[in-house]
Protein backbone atom coordinates (compact mmCIF):
# COMPACT_ATOMS: atom_id res chain seq x y z
CA UNK A 1 0.00 0.00 0.00
CA UNK A 2 1.42 3.34 -1.05
CA UNK A 3 1.77 6.26 1.28
CA UNK A 4 -0.09 9.33 0.06
CA UNK A 5 1.80 12.59 -0.20
CA UNK A 6 0.48 16.13 -0.33
CA UNK A 7 2.47 17.47 -3.27
CA UNK A 8 0.83 20.86 -3.65
CA UNK A 9 -2.02 22.97 -2.34
CA UNK A 10 -3.91 25.99 -3.61
CA UNK A 11 -6.58 28.24 -2.19
CA UNK A 12 -8.37 31.25 -3.58
CA UNK A 13 -9.13 34.03 -1.16
CA UNK A 14 -12.35 33.09 0.64
CA UNK A 15 -14.93 35.83 0.78
CA UNK A 16 -17.43 37.88 -1.06
CA UNK A 17 -16.93 37.62 -4.82
CA UNK A 18 -20.48 37.04 -6.09
CA UNK A 19 -19.56 37.61 -9.74
CA UNK A 20 -16.94 34.84 -9.88
CA UNK A 21 -18.12 31.49 -11.22
CA UNK A 22 -17.04 28.31 -9.47
CA UNK A 23 -15.11 27.25 -12.58
CA UNK A 24 -13.11 30.48 -12.36
CA UNK A 25 -12.48 30.00 -8.64
CA UNK A 26 -11.41 26.38 -9.03
CA UNK A 27 -9.10 27.22 -11.95
CA UNK A 28 -7.26 29.70 -9.75
CA UNK A 29 -6.91 27.24 -6.87
CA UNK A 30 -5.69 24.51 -9.24
CA UNK A 31 -3.04 26.75 -10.81
CA UNK A 32 -1.65 27.50 -7.35
CA UNK A 33 -1.73 23.82 -6.40
CA UNK A 34 0.07 22.69 -9.58
CA UNK A 35 2.68 25.45 -9.25
CA UNK A 36 3.22 24.44 -5.63
CA UNK A 37 3.50 20.74 -6.48
CA UNK A 38 5.84 20.59 -9.44
CA UNK A 39 3.53 17.93 -10.89
CA UNK A 40 2.66 17.99 -14.58
CA UNK A 41 -1.02 18.27 -15.42
CA UNK A 42 -0.43 15.45 -17.91
CA UNK A 43 0.23 13.05 -15.04
CA UNK A 44 -3.12 13.55 -13.31
CA UNK A 45 -5.12 10.33 -13.27
CA UNK A 46 -8.37 11.74 -11.89
CA UNK A 47 -10.12 14.81 -10.55
CA UNK A 48 -12.35 14.37 -7.51
CA UNK A 49 -14.29 17.57 -6.94
CA UNK A 50 -16.58 18.67 -4.13
CA UNK A 51 -19.51 21.00 -4.57
CA UNK A 52 -22.82 21.30 -2.74
CA UNK A 53 -25.20 23.89 -4.16
CA UNK A 54 -24.11 24.40 -7.77
CA UNK A 55 -27.59 23.61 -9.09
CA UNK A 56 -29.13 26.33 -6.92
CA UNK A 57 -26.39 28.95 -7.10
CA UNK A 58 -25.29 28.57 -10.70
CA UNK A 59 -27.93 26.44 -12.41
CA UNK A 60 -25.13 24.02 -13.09
CA UNK A 61 -24.90 20.30 -12.63
CA UNK A 62 -22.31 17.84 -13.96
CA UNK A 63 -19.39 19.72 -12.46
CA UNK A 64 -16.74 17.02 -12.95
CA UNK A 65 -15.79 17.57 -16.59
CA UNK A 66 -16.39 21.31 -16.30
CA UNK A 67 -13.81 21.55 -13.54
CA UNK A 68 -11.31 19.23 -15.23
CA UNK A 69 -11.50 21.56 -18.22
CA UNK A 70 -11.12 24.62 -15.98
CA UNK A 71 -8.03 23.09 -14.39
CA UNK A 72 -6.59 22.08 -17.77
CA UNK A 73 -6.39 18.37 -17.11
CA UNK A 74 -7.37 15.52 -19.42
CA UNK A 75 -8.62 13.00 -16.91
CA UNK A 76 -11.89 11.49 -15.75
CA UNK A 77 -13.59 13.71 -13.19
CA UNK A 78 -16.27 13.07 -10.60
CA UNK A 79 -18.23 15.42 -8.42
CA UNK A 80 -18.71 14.60 -4.74
CA UNK A 81 -21.72 15.95 -2.89
CA UNK A 82 -22.01 15.32 0.85
CA UNK A 83 -23.27 18.74 1.89
CA UNK A 84 -20.53 20.56 3.80
CA UNK A 85 -18.38 17.40 3.84
CA UNK A 86 -18.25 17.24 0.03
CA UNK A 87 -14.54 17.73 -0.53
CA UNK A 88 -13.52 15.88 2.64
CA UNK A 89 -15.27 12.90 1.11
CA UNK A 90 -13.46 13.53 -2.17
CA UNK A 91 -10.11 13.61 -0.36
CA UNK A 92 -10.88 10.29 1.30
CA UNK A 93 -11.61 8.63 -2.02
CA UNK A 94 -8.50 10.16 -3.54
CA UNK A 95 -6.42 8.69 -0.71
CA UNK A 96 -7.95 5.26 -1.23
CA UNK A 97 -7.40 5.37 -5.00
CA UNK A 98 -3.71 6.14 -4.56
CA UNK A 99 -3.27 3.58 -1.82
CA UNK A 100 -4.77 0.78 -3.84
CA UNK A 101 -2.55 1.59 -6.79
CA UNK A 102 -5.35 2.64 -9.10
CA UNK A 103 -3.97 6.16 -9.42
CA UNK A 104 -0.58 7.83 -8.92
CA UNK A 105 -1.71 11.44 -9.06
CA UNK A 106 -5.11 12.82 -8.11
CA UNK A 107 -6.27 16.42 -8.18
CA UNK A 108 -8.80 16.81 -5.39
CA UNK A 109 -10.61 19.91 -4.29
CA UNK A 110 -13.82 21.81 -4.44
CA UNK A 111 -15.46 25.16 -4.87
CA UNK A 112 -18.62 26.96 -3.97
CA UNK A 113 -20.26 30.13 -5.19
CA UNK A 114 -22.74 31.30 -2.56
CA UNK A 115 -22.84 35.05 -2.02
CA UNK A 116 -24.62 35.65 -5.33
CA UNK A 117 -27.66 34.04 -3.67
CA UNK A 118 -27.89 36.67 -0.92
CA UNK A 119 -28.47 35.78 2.74
CA UNK A 120 -32.02 34.48 2.28
CA UNK A 121 -31.12 32.48 -0.81
CA UNK A 122 -28.02 30.98 0.78
CA UNK A 123 -29.98 30.13 3.94
CA UNK A 124 -32.50 28.37 1.72
CA UNK A 125 -29.77 26.52 -0.17
CA UNK A 126 -27.91 25.42 2.98
CA UNK A 127 -31.15 24.08 4.43
CA UNK A 128 -31.31 21.35 1.79
CA UNK A 129 -28.59 19.54 3.73
CA UNK A 130 -31.37 18.68 6.20
CA UNK A 131 -34.43 16.44 5.72
CA UNK A 132 -36.76 18.51 3.56
CA UNK A 133 -39.99 16.82 4.61
CA UNK A 134 -39.44 16.49 8.34
CA UNK A 135 -37.08 19.33 9.22
CA UNK A 136 -37.03 22.10 6.64
CA UNK A 137 -40.82 22.18 6.22
CA UNK A 138 -41.14 22.76 9.96
CA UNK A 139 -38.99 25.86 9.56
CA UNK A 140 -35.66 24.44 10.64
CA UNK A 141 -32.77 26.35 9.12
CA UNK A 142 -29.16 25.25 9.19
CA UNK A 143 -28.22 27.69 11.96
CA UNK A 144 -31.44 26.53 13.63
CA UNK A 145 -30.23 22.93 13.62
CA UNK A 146 -26.97 23.85 15.34
CA UNK A 147 -28.91 26.07 17.74
CA UNK A 148 -30.97 23.01 18.69
CA UNK A 149 -27.71 21.18 19.40
CA UNK A 150 -26.31 24.15 21.35
CA UNK A 151 -29.41 24.35 23.54
CA UNK A 152 -29.26 20.58 24.11
CA UNK A 153 -25.60 20.94 25.08
CA UNK A 154 -26.36 23.79 27.49
CA UNK A 155 -29.15 21.73 29.06
CA UNK A 156 -26.90 18.70 29.49
CA UNK A 157 -23.60 20.31 30.49
CA UNK A 158 -24.32 23.82 31.78
CA UNK A 159 -22.33 25.72 29.17
CA UNK A 160 -23.24 29.26 28.23
CA UNK A 161 -23.06 31.65 25.29
CA UNK A 162 -19.94 33.27 26.67
CA UNK A 163 -18.06 29.97 26.41
CA UNK A 164 -19.00 29.78 22.72
CA UNK A 165 -18.03 33.41 22.22
CA UNK A 166 -14.44 32.59 23.14
CA UNK A 167 -14.33 30.16 20.21
CA UNK A 168 -15.37 32.88 17.77
CA UNK A 169 -12.84 35.31 19.27
CA UNK A 170 -10.07 32.71 19.00
CA UNK A 171 -10.80 31.84 15.40
CA UNK A 172 -10.94 35.50 14.36
CA UNK A 173 -7.61 36.03 16.12
CA UNK A 174 -6.10 33.10 14.20
CA UNK A 175 -7.24 34.54 10.87
CA UNK A 176 -5.64 37.94 11.40
CA UNK A 177 -2.57 37.12 9.32
CA UNK A 178 -4.18 34.59 6.97
CA UNK A 179 -4.39 36.56 3.76
CA UNK A 180 -6.88 34.08 2.29
CA UNK A 181 -9.34 34.51 5.17
CA UNK A 182 -12.68 36.24 4.75
CA UNK A 183 -12.39 38.06 8.09
CA UNK A 184 -8.98 39.35 9.04
CA UNK A 185 -10.33 41.37 11.92
CA UNK A 186 -10.27 40.89 15.67
CA UNK A 187 -13.48 40.69 17.67
CA UNK A 188 -14.07 40.47 21.41
CA UNK A 189 -16.46 38.49 23.57
CA UNK A 190 -18.90 41.39 23.85
CA UNK A 191 -19.07 41.67 20.06
CA UNK A 192 -20.24 38.06 19.93
CA UNK A 193 -22.68 38.33 22.83
CA UNK A 194 -24.22 41.55 21.51
CA UNK A 195 -24.54 40.45 17.88
CA UNK A 196 -28.05 40.04 16.46
CA UNK A 197 -29.54 36.61 17.13
CA UNK A 198 -29.72 34.23 14.17
CA UNK A 199 -31.25 31.24 15.87
CA UNK A 200 -31.07 31.43 19.65
CA UNK A 201 -28.83 30.76 21.46
CA UNK A 202 -26.61 31.40 18.42
CA UNK A 203 -25.97 34.90 17.15
CA UNK A 204 -24.37 36.32 14.05
CA UNK A 205 -20.82 35.88 15.35
CA UNK A 206 -21.46 32.27 16.34
CA UNK A 207 -21.98 31.51 12.66
CA UNK A 208 -19.52 31.16 9.82
CA UNK A 209 -20.06 33.60 6.96
CA UNK A 210 -21.51 32.89 3.55
CA UNK A 211 -18.47 32.56 1.31
CA UNK A 212 -17.20 32.09 -2.22
CA UNK A 213 -13.97 30.24 -2.77
CA UNK A 214 -12.09 27.19 -3.96
CA UNK A 215 -9.42 24.79 -2.78
CA UNK A 216 -7.25 22.34 -4.70
CA UNK A 217 -4.77 19.73 -3.52
CA UNK A 218 -2.44 17.59 -5.63
CA UNK A 219 -2.00 14.18 -4.03
CA UNK A 220 0.53 11.64 -5.26
CA UNK A 221 1.79 8.25 -4.29
CA UNK A 222 5.01 8.13 -2.30
CA UNK A 223 6.68 6.39 -5.26
CA UNK A 224 5.63 9.12 -7.67
CA UNK A 225 6.88 11.80 -5.29
CA UNK A 226 10.27 10.07 -5.00
CA UNK A 227 10.61 9.35 -8.72
CA UNK A 228 9.91 12.99 -9.55
CA UNK A 229 11.95 14.36 -6.68
CA UNK A 230 8.96 16.30 -5.37
CA UNK A 231 9.13 18.37 -2.24
CA UNK A 232 6.22 16.75 -0.45
CA UNK A 233 7.05 16.60 3.23
CA UNK A 234 3.52 15.86 4.47
CA UNK A 235 1.64 12.58 4.08
CA UNK A 236 -2.01 11.72 4.65
CA UNK A 237 -1.56 8.74 6.92
CA UNK A 238 -5.09 8.19 8.15
CA UNK A 239 -8.55 8.48 6.67
CA UNK A 240 -11.95 7.81 8.18
CA UNK A 241 -15.59 8.40 7.39
CA UNK A 242 -18.68 8.19 9.52
CA UNK A 243 -22.39 8.38 8.89
CA UNK A 244 -25.57 8.91 10.85
CA UNK A 245 -29.31 9.30 10.41
CA UNK A 246 -30.22 12.28 8.23
CA UNK A 247 -32.44 14.19 10.68
CA UNK A 248 -31.05 15.65 13.88
CA UNK A 249 -34.14 14.47 15.79
CA UNK A 250 -33.15 10.86 15.14
CA UNK A 251 -29.91 11.16 17.14
CA UNK A 252 -30.02 9.49 20.52
CA UNK A 253 -27.96 12.34 21.97
CA UNK A 254 -28.69 15.71 20.41
CA UNK A 255 -25.41 17.24 21.60
CA UNK A 256 -23.05 14.59 20.23
CA UNK A 257 -21.70 13.68 16.83
CA UNK A 258 -21.27 9.90 16.55
CA UNK A 259 -20.45 10.14 12.84
CA UNK A 260 -17.42 12.27 13.65
CA UNK A 261 -16.43 9.86 16.39
CA UNK A 262 -16.66 6.95 13.94
CA UNK A 263 -14.60 8.84 11.36
CA UNK A 264 -12.03 9.90 13.95
CA UNK A 265 -11.61 6.44 15.41
CA UNK A 266 -11.14 4.97 11.95
CA UNK A 267 -8.62 7.65 10.97
CA UNK A 268 -6.61 7.28 14.19
CA UNK A 269 -6.49 3.50 13.79
CA UNK A 270 -5.58 3.85 10.14
CA UNK A 271 -2.68 6.15 10.99
CA UNK A 272 -1.67 4.12 14.00
CA UNK A 273 -1.99 7.06 16.37
CA UNK A 274 -4.11 8.11 19.34
CA UNK A 275 -5.96 11.36 19.89
CA UNK A 276 -3.18 12.29 22.32
CA UNK A 277 -0.70 12.32 19.42
CA UNK A 278 -2.52 15.15 17.63
CA UNK A 279 -0.54 18.40 17.72
CA UNK A 280 -3.02 20.64 15.90
CA UNK A 281 -6.47 20.33 14.36
CA UNK A 282 -8.63 22.01 11.80
CA UNK A 283 -12.21 21.15 12.75
CA UNK A 284 -15.52 21.96 11.10
CA UNK A 285 -16.69 25.02 13.08
CA UNK A 286 -19.61 26.08 10.90
CA UNK A 287 -21.00 27.35 14.20
CA UNK A 288 -19.16 27.84 17.48
CA UNK A 289 -20.98 24.88 19.05
CA UNK A 290 -19.81 22.69 16.16
CA UNK A 291 -16.19 23.13 17.26
CA UNK A 292 -17.15 21.91 20.73
CA UNK A 293 -18.96 18.84 19.42
CA UNK A 294 -16.04 18.06 17.10
CA UNK A 295 -13.39 18.28 19.83
CA UNK A 296 -15.40 15.87 21.97
CA UNK A 297 -16.28 13.45 19.16
CA UNK A 298 -12.61 13.31 18.13
CA UNK A 299 -11.58 12.44 21.71
CA UNK A 300 -9.47 15.58 21.93
CA UNK A 301 -11.52 16.65 24.96
CA UNK A 302 -13.82 14.63 27.23
CA UNK A 303 -17.59 14.83 26.68
CA UNK A 304 -18.90 17.98 28.34
CA UNK A 305 -15.49 19.65 28.55
CA UNK A 306 -14.95 20.84 24.98
CA UNK A 307 -16.98 23.96 25.61
CA UNK A 308 -14.40 25.54 27.91
CA UNK A 309 -11.36 24.64 25.78
CA UNK A 310 -11.10 28.02 24.05
CA UNK A 311 -12.04 30.01 27.14
CA UNK A 312 -9.34 28.23 29.13
CA UNK A 313 -6.73 28.86 26.44
CA UNK A 314 -6.27 25.19 25.64
CA UNK A 315 -7.11 25.54 21.93
CA UNK A 316 -5.78 29.03 21.26
CA UNK A 317 -2.68 29.50 19.09
CA UNK A 318 -0.42 29.33 22.15
CA UNK A 319 -2.42 26.57 23.85
CA UNK A 320 -1.43 22.94 24.14
CA UNK A 321 -3.69 21.94 21.22
CA UNK A 322 -4.19 24.79 18.74
CA UNK A 323 -7.49 24.37 16.90
CA UNK A 324 -8.38 26.14 13.68
CA UNK A 325 -5.15 28.08 13.30
CA UNK A 326 -6.40 28.99 9.82
CA UNK A 327 -9.29 30.90 11.37
CA UNK A 328 -11.58 27.95 10.80
CA UNK A 329 -14.84 28.15 8.92
CA UNK A 330 -15.80 30.94 11.31
CA UNK A 331 -13.21 33.46 10.18
CA UNK A 332 -11.48 31.92 7.17
CA UNK A 333 -14.89 31.40 5.56
CA UNK A 334 -16.93 28.41 4.45
CA UNK A 335 -17.36 28.03 0.70
CA UNK A 336 -19.05 24.72 1.39
CA UNK A 337 -17.65 22.47 -1.34
CA UNK A 338 -14.12 23.82 -0.85
CA UNK A 339 -13.93 23.49 2.91
CA UNK A 340 -12.78 19.89 3.37
CA UNK A 341 -9.93 20.25 0.86
CA UNK A 342 -8.99 23.64 2.26
CA UNK A 343 -8.53 22.05 5.70
CA UNK A 344 -6.07 19.56 4.19
CA UNK A 345 -4.23 22.48 2.59
CA UNK A 346 -4.07 24.40 5.86
CA UNK A 347 -2.88 21.44 7.93
CA UNK A 348 -0.22 20.55 5.33
CA UNK A 349 1.09 24.12 5.35
CA UNK A 350 1.05 24.31 9.13
CA UNK A 351 3.08 21.09 9.38
CA UNK A 352 5.56 21.99 6.67
CA UNK A 353 6.22 25.43 8.13
CA UNK A 354 4.70 27.34 5.20
CA UNK A 355 1.72 28.79 7.04
CA UNK A 356 1.58 32.28 8.55
CA UNK A 357 0.74 30.59 11.86
CA UNK A 358 3.38 27.84 11.63
CA UNK A 359 5.42 29.61 14.29
CA UNK A 360 2.84 28.53 16.87
CA UNK A 361 3.33 24.85 16.02
CA UNK A 362 7.01 24.68 15.18
CA UNK A 363 7.43 21.24 16.77
CA UNK A 364 4.19 19.78 15.45
CA UNK A 365 4.37 16.59 13.41
CA UNK A 366 0.76 15.40 13.42
CA UNK A 367 -2.34 17.29 12.33
CA UNK A 368 -6.01 16.49 12.01
CA UNK A 369 -8.66 17.67 9.54
CA UNK A 370 -12.34 17.13 10.37
CA UNK A 371 -15.05 17.91 7.83
CA UNK A 372 -18.77 17.54 8.58
CA UNK A 373 -21.95 17.52 6.51
CA UNK A 374 -25.45 18.44 7.63
CA UNK A 375 -25.99 18.04 11.35
CA UNK A 376 -23.05 15.62 11.07
CA UNK A 377 -24.89 12.91 9.22
CA UNK A 378 -21.66 12.80 7.18
CA UNK A 379 -18.15 13.20 8.52
CA UNK A 380 -14.62 12.64 7.31
CA UNK A 381 -11.41 12.82 9.32
CA UNK A 382 -7.88 12.82 7.98
CA UNK A 383 -4.57 12.49 9.81
CA UNK A 384 -1.61 14.29 8.26
CA UNK A 385 1.95 13.73 9.36
CA UNK A 386 5.24 15.33 8.58
CA UNK A 387 7.44 12.74 6.94
CA UNK A 388 10.92 12.44 8.37
CA UNK A 389 13.46 12.32 5.56
CA UNK B 1 -44.50 25.35 -2.25
CA UNK B 2 -48.10 26.28 -2.86
CA UNK B 3 -47.74 26.36 -6.65
CA UNK B 4 -46.73 22.73 -6.56
CA UNK B 5 -49.91 20.65 -6.54
CA UNK B 6 -48.11 17.31 -6.45
CA UNK B 7 -48.37 15.71 -3.04
CA UNK B 8 -45.54 13.87 -1.32
CA UNK B 9 -46.88 10.37 -0.84
CA UNK B 10 -46.55 9.18 2.73
CA UNK B 11 -45.73 12.59 4.15
CA UNK B 12 -48.90 14.39 3.11
CA UNK B 13 -51.06 11.44 4.20
CA UNK B 14 -49.36 11.69 7.58
CA UNK B 15 -50.23 15.41 7.82
CA UNK B 16 -53.81 14.54 6.78
CA UNK B 17 -53.98 12.06 9.65
CA UNK B 18 -52.39 14.48 12.10
CA UNK B 19 -55.06 17.05 11.22
CA UNK B 20 -57.63 14.45 12.33
CA UNK B 21 -55.69 13.81 15.57
CA UNK B 22 -54.69 10.44 14.18
CA UNK B 23 -50.93 10.92 13.87
CA UNK B 24 -49.01 7.67 13.69
CA UNK B 25 -45.54 6.26 13.40
CA UNK B 26 -44.20 3.17 11.73
CA UNK B 27 -43.18 0.29 13.93
CA UNK B 28 -41.11 -2.71 12.90
CA UNK B 29 -41.33 -6.16 14.55
CA UNK B 30 -38.33 -5.23 16.71
CA UNK B 31 -40.12 -2.22 18.15
CA UNK B 32 -38.17 0.48 16.31
CA UNK B 33 -40.17 3.58 15.43
CA UNK B 34 -39.77 5.72 12.33
CA UNK B 35 -41.61 8.22 10.14
CA UNK B 36 -43.02 7.85 6.64
CA UNK B 37 -42.51 7.61 3.74
CA UNK B 38 -40.52 4.52 4.60
CA UNK B 39 -40.34 0.94 3.39
CA UNK B 40 -37.42 -0.30 5.45
CA UNK B 41 -36.75 0.13 9.18
CA UNK B 42 -33.64 2.35 9.35
CA UNK B 43 -32.53 0.65 12.56
CA UNK B 44 -32.70 -3.02 11.59
CA UNK B 45 -33.75 -3.37 7.95
CA UNK B 46 -37.12 -4.99 8.65
CA UNK B 47 -39.60 -4.44 5.85
CA UNK B 48 -42.92 -5.24 7.55
CA UNK B 49 -43.71 -1.85 9.05
CA UNK B 50 -47.01 -1.21 10.75
CA UNK B 51 -48.79 2.08 11.42
CA UNK B 52 -49.16 2.59 15.16
CA UNK B 53 -50.89 5.57 16.83
CA UNK B 54 -48.43 8.18 18.06
CA UNK B 55 -48.66 8.93 21.80
CA UNK B 56 -50.96 11.91 22.35
CA UNK B 57 -48.36 13.99 24.16
CA UNK B 58 -44.66 14.47 23.69
CA UNK B 59 -41.86 16.28 25.47
CA UNK B 60 -39.62 19.03 24.14
CA UNK B 61 -36.00 17.84 24.17
CA UNK B 62 -34.42 20.99 22.73
CA UNK B 63 -35.58 24.18 21.05
CA UNK B 64 -34.45 27.33 19.29
CA UNK B 65 -35.98 30.66 18.36
CA UNK B 66 -35.15 31.44 14.75
CA UNK B 67 -34.79 35.06 13.67
CA UNK B 68 -33.23 34.51 10.25
CA UNK B 69 -35.55 32.14 8.37
CA UNK B 70 -35.54 30.61 4.93
CA UNK B 71 -37.70 32.55 2.43
CA UNK B 72 -40.56 30.08 3.03
CA UNK B 73 -40.91 31.39 6.61
CA UNK B 74 -39.98 35.02 6.06
CA UNK B 75 -43.23 36.37 7.52
CA UNK B 76 -43.36 33.75 10.29
CA UNK B 77 -40.10 34.78 11.99
CA UNK B 78 -39.29 34.93 14.78
CA UNK B 79 -40.61 31.48 15.62
CA UNK B 80 -39.59 28.61 17.83
CA UNK B 81 -38.60 25.19 16.49
CA UNK B 82 -38.27 22.20 18.77
CA UNK B 83 -37.36 18.54 18.75
CA UNK B 84 -39.92 16.60 20.77
CA UNK B 85 -40.05 12.93 21.66
CA UNK B 86 -43.27 10.97 21.27
CA UNK B 87 -42.64 7.47 22.56
CA UNK B 88 -40.18 5.73 20.28
CA UNK B 89 -40.00 8.53 17.71
CA UNK B 90 -38.90 12.13 17.75
CA UNK B 91 -40.15 14.96 15.58
CA UNK B 92 -39.08 18.45 14.62
CA UNK B 93 -41.94 20.93 14.80
CA UNK B 94 -42.72 24.59 15.09
CA UNK B 95 -43.94 25.67 18.50
CA UNK B 96 -47.38 27.32 18.46
CA UNK B 97 -49.77 28.65 21.09
CA UNK B 98 -47.19 29.88 23.61
CA UNK B 99 -45.02 32.97 24.02
CA UNK B 100 -41.56 32.40 22.58
CA UNK B 101 -39.99 33.31 25.91
CA UNK B 102 -41.88 30.52 27.66
CA UNK B 103 -40.61 27.65 25.51
CA UNK B 104 -38.34 25.35 27.48
CA UNK B 105 -36.87 21.89 27.44
CA UNK B 106 -39.27 19.46 29.07
CA UNK B 107 -42.40 21.29 27.88
CA UNK B 108 -45.28 18.85 27.22
CA UNK B 109 -46.70 19.26 23.75
CA UNK B 110 -49.16 17.75 21.34
CA UNK B 111 -49.15 17.69 17.58
CA UNK B 112 -51.09 20.20 15.56
CA UNK B 113 -50.98 21.08 11.89
CA UNK B 114 -50.76 24.83 11.32
CA UNK B 115 -50.17 26.94 8.23
CA UNK B 116 -47.15 29.07 7.30
CA UNK B 117 -48.02 32.77 7.31
CA UNK B 118 -45.65 33.18 4.39
CA UNK B 119 -46.64 30.42 1.98
CA UNK B 120 -49.92 29.01 3.28
CA UNK B 121 -48.30 25.57 3.32
CA UNK B 122 -49.05 23.13 6.12
CA UNK B 123 -46.55 23.06 8.99
CA UNK B 124 -46.06 20.38 11.62
CA UNK B 125 -46.54 22.27 14.87
CA UNK B 126 -46.23 21.47 18.55
CA UNK B 127 -48.58 23.13 21.02
CA UNK B 128 -48.45 23.02 24.82
CA UNK B 129 -50.81 20.47 26.33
Amino acid sequence: MSDVRVAGVGLTPFGNTPERTSRDLFAEASITAFDDSGVSRDDVDALLYGNFMGELAEHQGHHGPLMAEAAGIQAPATRYESACASSGTAVRDAVMRIRNGEDDVVLVGGAERMTNLGTAGATDALAIAADDLWEVRAGMTFPGAYALMAQAYFDEFDGEREDLAHIAVKNHENALNNDKAQYQSAIDVDDVLEAPPVSEPLGLYDACPISDGAAAVVLTSEEYAEEHDLEAPVAITGTGQGGDRMALHDREYLARSPAAREAGTEAYTDAGIDAADVDLAEVHDCFTIAEVLALEALDLFPIGEGISAARDGRTTADGDLPVNLSGGLKAKGHPVGATGASQIAEVAKLLSGDHPNSEFVADATTGLAHNAGGTVASATVHVLEEVSE
Amino acid sequence: MSENETRDAGFDEWLDAAEEDEAYYLECPNGHGSLPPRQVCPDCGATDLEEVPLPGTGEVRTFTVTHVPTPAFEEDAPYATAVASFGPVRLTGQIAGIDLGDVETGLEVEIEVTVSETTGERVLALTPV
